[in-house]
């Protein structure tokens, strides 16, 4: 790790302005991804804004329409929380398949989402369900906030705040796990909103993305047969030592035929 | 079975005694070398080529002694320049025409080229880590890349990594009669054929590699802290051939270590650089691997590309078996690299069978990879591999049940001792009695029921069979040096009653996590009828005992303890004379038995404790005695030791994912007699999940540049809890005829039999003849046809 300099402030307006004056800032959230960057001596930045202490960005609320999950808030708690098992249980579930118990009692949501890991889990939410991202400055619908491998619509110095969740009238999160890391090699959220289906997909390509071919098969025909037939381009897509772009195509499938059949269950 | 065995509160031979060492492991006071600080210490980091090969034209190291902090840095070729010698592999393994094998140029930091990424070439010491990280990237090589040679299948006809070693082999080695297997062949009803690889894999150790050296410019000693497996052997390498300090001047202590595997067998280049640099620098200094360094710089296991034909009558009898196998040595050779495919693999072939004729031949590769050497098993999970793999391929040709098969061909109880065309007399065995257990524990015959309900989930499921063996309990000296060894492989023991009735025992072997401080205690307390808690258990200092060779090949127990109850038995003799000098009577006349030295036909006794308290006080006393009470002993086994044992397999396949699923897993493993159920389960246990590991998920996979793609964590795929099912463990016993324990070894069982049991079930579940190792997803989702 090379030196930096760390500041702890206790307000968004603190934090931006810190961001401002510093040469090469990073925001630390749960750091679960930047602390082990930077043990690693990969990045370097010169000054660590940690966001630990901004009560604004922490909090879970519920209503009748949308789930609200505060940015700082840990996996752990989004999976414990009752309230979120209530309303919109598989945001629960799959918070609670991220990474170990050690990574979910410190690592964030808004973490999560503002890194844009092509293998992370929450991406496949804010997208499956149609999320809104907001930050210090404006809301960022979840279609449009994932742009690239690790590049968010965020600008430098913005802050995710909050993130909203809409709630279905059912919905369901399959995983294939990455064998040695567990991140999402493919992740598939389905989310049936009475009428129109929405499929978020997260592991397969550089970042989360609907998959429009199942959803319009699903919005014909609520069943996991008639995703079979359904062409999943592999193009773009992610191809490593785990999963080439083909298998990872398949897997986009099968995992949303599972995940319709729990959505189906319930 | 598979119930927990409870702690009786017996602690003599056979029972299973909670471990006293995992008290302070698990709550975090191990003491291991990296909780180890001295005043003044530096912090070591190694520069790493990050080339496959390459040159090195120069290295500048002006900016990285001028970050603050930064002592010295040091480079390979002044290690050469002072006169530190290569680091040689200890076993000299010839070729079939008598050759002496080829060994390539080996100094501890690579001088003029190096020769696998990883390699370290310079090493940097400050006042702090964090000045020792920011010196090593501030060292500039100027590297020249050279020509590079990964593949191992290409690796022989590639061109030379190092001049004068054509081929790039280091020997072509042979074993058995080719004459006569050819003939065998010639005649055979049926031959089966195998393609088979075995896997690359990383050790990680759960504590990397680490060393602390410090030298006394007063008195010219060295110390040495350090995470090996055998710090005897280690001292004297470092003494007698590198050469960094002599030997009485030179103490090696391994503290607690975390884990081995074998990859802390093998004297490495950080710690010979580390402890050359102490002297230097006049400082202490430490170094501790980070978990990419382990990655790159441990030594690798495996990594074989085998071919295999099995020869049987019209009966299914085996009549030959020829394999032909090139080994990876990576690209030097490690302190026991030449030996692990050659002399610990081909003598292995015959497995538990009659096979009459077998002939194998190994060639031994370099490749700009990191230096293969044992990792648990050792060459003998290579060995089972090929023969339980074909054994099961020849059973489904043949249309034969698979335990059938190997039931007709294996040696019986009466034939012992067995005497293979490889090379080594079996003592004794019996191996369908570990084949029926096993095939009971899982229930063979519903089998079939639990492969249709699988079916209606739509799994494909398998049963495997490996009935495997091995020679462990290394080695019998003589015959050891014979084949090459530049060591002998005996073991030391010393037991020295103390003046009080308490007992320091002291011994050659190592334990890192196989429980010797509770066996061997259980040991010596049953042999001198001293209370358990009385006995300590002292190991991995060469500054406080003899001169041993260490733990690996499963040896501890079998070569280790036995020396020390060669050192209670002339205890016993001693205290014998001592009790019949103060109970007025001859030597002969006295008996010992739990503790206690009794004259015969009376009343009169002694106890051990005062026996010893009166060699401490010698009032009354045999003139012709010397004082004291403590005894050591030297065991040289006259034989291997042979466990061996049946392992089944049943996996499931999720075809639509190809995810395999370990379902069931039975071991009935004859160990001969048991000490400690407790820890021979847990060592069944681990040698299982590592060799799941190796059939399911791990592979050290370099591109072909040469560069390591598994290189951390979250690509290698270690075996974790819930990958695996609740094993099922028990054992058969046929006691050791050779040593006077009657025990044979547990240490790598689960290693040896589990990939070749996971694999035939997974091809069984597939009906395919082969998948390499490992089974991962998308390999088998494309063998069963890659559908949506």
């Amino acid at each position: 790790m090379y030196q930096f300099n760390y500041h702890k402030p206790a307000s968004l307006d603190e934090a931006v302005a810190l961001f401002r004056e510093a040469d090469d800032p990073m925001y630390l959230s749960g750091g679960m991804t930047l602390l082990a960057t930077m043990k690693q001596r990969l990045a370097a930045p010169t000054d660590l804004i940690d966001l630990a202490g901004i009560a604004e960005m922490t909090g879970v609320q519920v209503n009748a329409d949308a789930v609200r999950v505060g940015a700082f808030t840990t996996h752990n708690v989004v999976a414990g929380s009752a309230e979120i098992q209530q309303a919109l249980p598989v945001l629960s579930q799959l918070a609670g398949l991220i990474g170990d118990n050690q990574v979910r009692n410190r690592g964030t949501i808004g973490g999560s989402v503002a890194n844009s890991d092509p293998s992370a889990d929450y991406p496949a939410a804010v997208v499956g369900l149609g999320g809104t991202v907001h930050t210090q400055q404006r809301s960022i619908s979840g279609d449009e906030f994932f742009q690239d491998l690790f590049e968010t619509a965020l600008q430098p110095g913005e802050i995710i705040t909050h993130i909203d969740f809409p709630i279905p009238k059912r919905a369901a999160y399959r995983k294939f796990p990455n064998p040695a890391s567990r991140y999402a090699v493919v992740g598939v959220l389905i989310a049936d909103f009475g009428g129109s289906v929405r499929v978020g997909v997260t592991g397969a390509g550089p970042c989360a993305f609907r998959a429009s071919g199942i959803e319009e098969v699903l919005n014909e025909h609520l069943d996991p047969s008639a995703i079979n037939g359904v062409e999943v381009p592999d193009a773009g897509f992610n191809n490593d030592l785990h999963a080439s772009a083909e298998y990872r195509a398949h897997l986009v499938k099968v995992m949303a035929r599972r995940a319709l059949s729990d959505l189906l269950k319930t | 079975m598979s119930e927990a065995l409870e702690d009786t509160g017996e602690t003599g031979i056979g029972a299973p005694v909670r471990r006293r060492e995992d008290l302070r492991f698990i709550t975090g006071n191990g003491n291991y070398t990296d909780d180890l600080n001295q005043p003044g210490q530096l912090y070591a980091v190694f520069c790493r080529s990050p080339y496959p090969r390459a040159r090195i034209d120069g290295i500048d190291c002006d900016d990285a002694l001028a970050v603050p902090g930064v002592v010295a840095v040091y480079t390979g070729q002044q290690m050469v320049d002072d006169g530190i010698g290569d680091l040689p592999c200890g076993w000299m393994v010839k070729s079939k025409d008598g050759a002496d094998m080829l060994s390539s140029p080996h100094p501890p930091m690579a001088a003029t080229v190096a020769n696998y990424v990883g390699e370290p070439y310079a090493l940097v010491v400050a006042e702090s880590l964090q000045a020792a990280k920011q010196g090593a990237e501030s060292v500039y090589a100027d590297f020249t890349e050279l020509h590079v040679v990964v593949d191992l299948a290409t690796a022989t006809a590639s061109d030379e990594i190092y001049e004068g070693i054509p081929n790039n082999l280091a020997y072509t080695w042979a074993l058995g009669d080719e004459d006569a297997t050819r003939m065998a062949f010639a005649k055979a009803a049926h031959v089966t054929t195998m393609d088979l690889t075995n896997n690359r894999l990383i050790p990680n150790a759960i504590e990397p590699r680490a060393c602390l050296g410090m030298f006394e410019s007063a008195t010219g000693d060295y110390t040495l802290y350090t995470t090996s497996q055998n710090p005897g052997l280690e001292r004297l390498v470092l003494s007698a051939f590198v050469q960094v300090a002599p030997e009485h001047k030179l103490r090696i202590v391994a503290p607690d270590v975390g884990g081995g595997f074998g990859s802390k067998i093998f004297i490495y280049a950080e710690e010979t650089a580390v402890i050359w640099a102490a002297a230097k620098a006049n400082r202490p200094i430490k170094w501790v691997a980070e978990r990419s360094e382990s990655f790159l710089a441990d030594a690798h296991g495996r990594d074989h590309i085998t071919h295999a034909e099995l020869a049987m009558d019209e009966m299914g009898r085996f009549t030959g078996l020829k394999v032909q196998t090139t080994a990876n040595l990576g690209a030097y050779l490690s302190t026991f690299g030449s030996s692990v495919p050659t002399y610990l693999y081909g003598t292995l072939l015959a497995g538990q069978y009659k096979t009459p004729n077998i002939y194998v031949e190994v060639q031994g590769a370099y490749t700009n990879t990191a230096p293969v050497d044992a990792y648990r098993g050792a060459g003998r999970p290579e060995a089972t591999y090929v023969v339980e793999r074909i054994v099961e391929q020849a059973a489904r040709e043949l249309g034969k049940d698979p335990a059938d098969l190997r039931r007709m061909n294996m040696i019986q109880p009466e034939e012992f001792p067995y005497e293979t065309p490889v090379a080594l007399v079996y003592d004794t065995g019996n191996y369908e009695a570990s084949l029926d257990k096993a095939l009971d524990i899982i229930d063979y015959a519903g089998f079939e029921a639990r492969r249709a309900a699988a079916a209606e989930q739509g799994k494909r499921r398998g049963i495997g069979f490996a009935c495997y063996i091995e020679a462990c309990g290394l080695a019998p000296s003589k015959l050891a040096i014979e084949l090459g060894a530049g060591v002998g492989l005996y073991e030391s023991g010393e037991i020295r009653v103390n003046p009080t009735g308490s007992v320091s025992v002291f011994t050659g072997s190592h334990s890192h996590g196989q429980g010797h401080e509770t066996t061997f205690a259980q040991v010596v307390s049953d042999k001198l009828g001293i209370n358990y808690d009385d006995i300590d258990i002292i190991h991995g200092d060469t500054g406080r005992m003899d001169f041993g060779l260490g733990t690996y090949g499963s040896r501890s127990l079998a070569v280790g303890g036995s020396a020390l109850v060669a050192a209670a038995d002339k205890l016993i003799e001693k205290g014998k004379k001592i009790a019949a000098h103060m109970m007025q009577a001859t030597p002969e006349q006295v008996t010992f038995e739990d503790g206690q030295f009794t004259l015969q036909d009376s009343n009169q006794s002694m106890s051990i404790q005062e026996v010893a308290f009166a060699s401490y006080v010698p009032a009354d006393y045999p003139e012709d005695l010397e004082p004291g009470f403590a005894e050591k002993a030297f065991y040289d086994p006259n034989n291997f030791t042979y466990p061996a044992g049946t392992h089944i397999a049943e996996v499931e396949v999720d075809i639509e994912t190809g995810v395999v699923s370990l379902e069931d897993f039975v071991a009935v493993d004859d160990f001969g007699h048991i000490i400690n159920p407790l820890i021979v389960h847990g060592q069944v246990h681990g040698g299982v999940a590592q060799g799941a590991g190796q059939a399911i998920m791990e592979h050290g996979i370099y591109d072909e540049y040469g560069q390591l793609q598994t290189g951390s964590m979250m690509d290698y795929t270690m075996p974790r809890a819930d990958d695996l099912p609740d094993f099922k463990v028990d054992t058969t016993v046929t006691p050791c005829t050779h040593n006077p324990l009657g025990v044979k070894g547990c240490g790598e069982a689960g290693a040896i039999g589990s990939p070749a049991a996971i694999m035939n079930a997974i091809t069984h579940a597939l009906g395919i003849k082969d998948i390499s190792m490992p089974a991962t997803p998308e390999k088998v989702w494309r063998a069963i046809g890659g559908n949506s």
